[in-house]
């Protein structure tokens, strides 16, 4: 079969050498023998498994194919970032609502669990006793009860704590706020607001380059330049000016009680929130040690050199031990990360419509197309978690120490 | 090598040939380890509800006992698996239970898509709202705007969607995986309304910090036949699983109860005597003794008796029998004749 084929060919093609050993003998080929019989192996299998799985499905009645995703789905989901109306779109709508929903709530979880988890880690370390304890409290606390209890907490939490509707708060202009979430006024552009949009890119470009061009000078010729604000000055400024100039094309639709819940507006669902803190700061307390580790790891003398370079506490902590930090934060930081993006599956249990639970759950009951919507739900989770981790190792790559 | 590789490709081939044997006899294999393994709800009273010391009970229990009681002559031979809706389909696809009794509705999908057949109606049920008393609402019409709580992977997802839509009803749907976390968030304010099938609402009403405080509305906005699932291919277990509740259907028209069981079997009334089995060989045409009827009514009694014992008149659930009265008495439980 395949794997004799093979035997001569590798042994033909080689030149001679001086000792003649029996093929079998040879490591190189013996290597390579190993090497395509176990690869051929894992294809037999893979389609052994493949067919077999055809087969009963068919000895079985159940149907299988894609054409289901184009189906109307027909059911209604509380929170959708695009377009979706229940009467007409397709369990393929129901798919990229579901993974925009577990996207957002990854993307912020993210963020606030990187804030929170360096204002612990670095807590922990303070000098002050109490700010410390705290911090110490906090992270045995959270890391140490399942998360999935730590999302009913606040879900009922929040729930309990909110009032009903009718006696809900009322910010005036910031909006509403009630156990069916809140509802903030959502803007609405205008003639011309996309001139604001373009004067914010282009500020931002700019900052970029100031900040290049700020640093090679400081390289060059040792003077510094205030970069950072300058930067920040255009990024506000720029636009602001821009979008005075066009006339203030923008207007807000600011919610409105209504019969049963406020309309209008944009809306935060309660399920939303209390999933977003529970995964934030339950992924918060990993970070925070992580954190406290790196900086721990950075010799106390690389301080102590900065301060006797005449380097003051704020620059010393940001130019050499930060740096050095990050090169051992970065690594567990990137699974972290990865959790906290498969974690937001547990939103199934608190009604959060994200992939998990529209798709793999309703989406999946009402076709029974089983086979076919867990194999790409776990291809989506498998593409998010290598986006995320090759994002990680290339930010990875530049912290890195450079050996010359 | 040549052994290393033929040992490799034999490996190979039992891996792939294992495991592709279609789904067998399921009286057989229920025979040889001696139980039925039932798939039922996650804990629904008066259908499938475990008490303290873990014994269930309930309708759809009753069904699954009967169904033991028919091929062991013992209603204690069931062991259960909870499911929620969303595990159960793939649990008996996969041949994980034998039968599942779990308030599933009947549809012409499940019916034809999923390789599944359902074996009868054992509860006519509709799909209804609960509100709270206080919000002085009196029909499912004025509930434009409201935030429904439900269970996901059930058919009152898509019955909710038709009926606000079919009404011109704005809503937000808040659905969750478990029974108890729908109660739980309708019961802290997240909802304004409850729907699921209207048993279950009376059912689950009685977990509520005050079930008083808490009404169903009158309108039933669509068909929930509810019964057991078999898988299909195997028509011998489906028929029995079918006759099973068939008998406790004619039971109850002809008036055998649990108490009178051996009495009918010694009277003279022909019906009675092929179903209890004292005539006639229809036991043997299911794969069981011809006496099955009369173990399934003396473990579970007849329809009368299992309704009115789990979610009767009498039962904290206090369900009318309405449409699930028998047949001579203006309800829908008709069974077909044995002979």
């Amino acid at each position: 079969m395949a794997v004799t084929d093979v035997t001569p060919n590798g042994a033909g093609g080689d030149d001679d050498q001086a000792p003649r050993v029996a093929l079998l003998n040879n490591p190189e080929i013996r290597g390579w023998i190993f090497q395509i019989v176990l690869a051929i192996l894992i294809v037999y299998l893979v389609y052994a498994g493949w067919s077999n799985m055809n087969a009963n499905l068919q000895a079985a009645g159940i149907a299988s194919g894609w054409a289901f995703l184009g189906n109307n789905a027909g059911f209604a989901i509380s929170q959708s970032l695009i377009e979706y109306s229940q009467a007409s779109s397709s369990y393929g709508r129901v798919y990229v609502i579901g993974l925009l929903n577990t996207l957002i709530i990854a993307f912020f979880g993210i963020i606030f669990a990187t804030i929170i988890g360096f204002l612990m880690g670095v807590a922990r370390l303070s000098k002050n006793w109490l700010v410390s304890r705290l911090a110490t409290v906090y992270v045995e606390a959270l890391r140490n009860i399942p998360l999935l209890l730590q999302i009913f907490i606040w879900y009922f939490g929040v729930l309990r704590l909110l009032p009903q509707p009718r006696q809900g708060f009322d910010f005036g202009f910031l909006g509403l706020l009630n156990n069916r979430g809140y509802f903030a006024p959502k803007p609405v552009w205008g003639d011309g607001a996309e001139f604001t949009l373009y004067a914010f890119i282009i500020a931002c470009i700019a900052a970029w380059a100031l900040g290049r061009w700020a640093r090679a000078r400081q390289m060059a010729t040792g003077q510094t330049f205030p970069a950072f604000w300058t930067g920040f000055g255009m990024i506000v400024f720029l636009p602001l000016a821009v979008f005075v100039i066009t006339g203030s094309p923008l207007s807000w639709d600011i919610p409105v009680m209504g019969g049963f819940r406020p309309s209008g507006g944009m809306t935060v669902i309660p399920e939303f929130i209390a999933m977003l803190v529970a995964l934030a700061m339950y992924t918060a307390a990993f970070i925070a040690e992580i954190v406290r580790a790196g900086i721990l790891a950075v010799s106390r003398g690389q301080t102590e050199a900065a301060n006797a370079l005449g380097l003051r506490s704020g620059p010393t902590l940001r130019l050499v031990v930060i740096p050095q930090a990050l090169r051992i934060i970065i690594p567990p930081l990137t699974s972290q990360y990865l959790n906290l993006t498969k974690n937001s599956s547990l939103a199934v249990a608190i009604a959060y419509p994200e992939l998990t639970s529209v798709f793999a759950g309703t989406a999946l009951n009402q076709t029974g197309q089983a086979v076919e919507i867990i194999s790409l739900t776990m291809l989506t989770y498998l593409t998010i978690s290598l986006l995320t981790s090759l994002f990680m190792n290339w930010y990875n790559s530049r912290v890195a120490l450079v050996e010359r | 090598m040549k052994k290393l590789i033929l040992t490799s490709a034999l490996g190979a081939a039992a891996v792939a040939f294992a495991g592709s044997a279609a789904f067998a006899a399921t009286l057989d294999d229920v025979k040889a380890k001696g139980f039925v393994q039932c798939g039922v709800s996650q804990g629904l009273p008066g259908f499938s509800n475990p008490d303290a010391d873990g014994n269930w009970s309930g309708l759809d229990v009753d069904l699954c006992r009967g169904v033991a009681a028919a091929i062991f002559g013992d209603g204690e031979a069931v062991k259960f698996t909870p499911l929620s809706a969303k595990e159960r389909f793939t649990a008996l696809q996969s041949g994980e239970i034998d039968v599942l009794s779990r308030n599933t509705t009947w549809t012409m999908s499940r019916d034809t898509q999923l390789g599944l057949n359902f074996a009868g109606v054992n509860y006519y049920d509709g799909q209804g709202f609960m509100v709270r008393t206080s919000m002085n609402i009196n029909s499912a019409l004025e509930l434009s705007g409201a935030s429904v709580c439900t269970n996901t992977g059930t058919t009152t997802e898509l019955n909710v969607a038709d009926y606000f839509r079919a009404n011109n009803m704005e809503y937000e749907l808040v659905a969750f995986e478990k029974a108890d976390e729908v109660v739980a968030a309708y019961d802290a304010g997240r909802c304004d309304v409850y729907t699921t099938d209207q048993s279950g609402l009376y059912a689950q009403r009685l977990k509520l910090t005050d079930p008083g405080e808490h009404k169903v509305l009158p309108e039933i906005i669509s068909k929930e036949p509810l019964g057991p699932v078999v898988r299909q291919g195997d028509d011998q277990w489906f028929n029995l699983v079918k006759w099973v509740h068939i008998a406790t259907v004619n039971a109850e028209e002809l008036g055998v109860t649990q108490a009178n069981v051996d009495e009918m079997m010694a009277g003279d009334n022909p019906s009675v005597k092929r179903l209890l089995g004292s005539e006639g060989e229809f036991g043997s045409a299911i794969g069981l003794e011809n006496d099955w009827g009369a173990n399934v009514i003396k473990a579970v009694g007849n329809y009368g008796e299992i309704f009115d014992r789990n979610v009767g008149p009498d039962t904290p659930l206090g369900i009318a029998r309405g449409v699930n009265a028998l047949w001579s008495k203006g309800g829908l439980m008709y069974g077909p004749p044995i002979r």
